[in-house]
């Protein structure tokens, strides 16, 4: 059983996807631990041996930020944008994209579901 | 893309300048200024900045964490009243 930052990585996939259950890994990042650490990337999780999953423990919490800490730093950024009143942090605040996409349509993954307008009619249909 | 590492950041030079001479005389005043691209430099930290937003300026009191951002940033040019209300409704019923 391999738990690495405190997640369980799944067992029959091989360790290269399953390092990606963790937030913060990709397959790039995936990638390079294994290359540090020597270790196949075509093993399958419940194969590696003991001193493998010490090997990958240690790589990971010295090199690289996963899970609550870079969930932290990310929201940590997020609020030094809202703290200081600038205009990434209001469309932070607002919940509305932040790069300068448009909102006339579209920009519903930061949005969320369409609120419905009082008073407006629907199209007639045809 | 971000601007390139060799020229450095963009901070208009006259507001610079004037920040340079109030922080040698240790005076502390409002500057009013149109350059709202000019990159916020850790000279100004403490100082209060009147930002053009195309109507007039915004005071932007300069802090630690500012740095590095432009000064536009801190001062919006629209400004959103929200949508309806009731007479928007009225006129969409006619």
């Amino acid at each position: 059983m391999a738990r690495i930052a405190g997640v369980d990585l799944p067992r029959g996939k091989r360790i290269e996807v399953a390092l990606t259950y963790l937030y913060g890994i990709g397959r790039t990042r995936a990638r390079q631990i294994l290359d540090a650490t020597g270790i196949n990337p075509d093993l399958r999780t419940h194969e590696l041996t003991d001193e493998d999953a010490s090997r990958l423990r240690r790589e990971i919490e010295q090199n690289h930020k996963v899970e609550g800490a870079l969930r932290t730093e990310v929201s940590m950024n997020i609020k030094r944008l809202m703290d200081i009143g600038c205009y990434r942090g209001l469309r932070h605040r607002r919940g509305l994209p932040v790069r300068g996409q448009r909102t006339h349509t579209n920009a519903r993954t930061k949005k969320g579901p369409r609120r419905a307008i009082a008073g407006k009619k629907k199209a007639p249909k045809k | 893309m971000p601007r390139s590492l060799k020229k450095g950041p963009f901070i208009e030079e006259k507001l610079l300048r004037k920040v340079e001479a109030m922080n040698s005389m240790n005076t502390r005043s409002v500057i009013r200024t149109w350059s709202r691209a000019s990159t916020i430099s850790p000279e100004f930290v403490g100082h209060t900045i009147g930002v053009h937003n195309g109507n007039k300026f915004i005071p932007v009191y300069v802090t630690e964490n500012m740095v590095g951002h432009k000064l536009g940033e801190f001062a919006p040019t629209r400004l959103f009243r929200g949508h309806g209300g009731k007479l928007a409704d009225k006129r969409s019923r006619r």
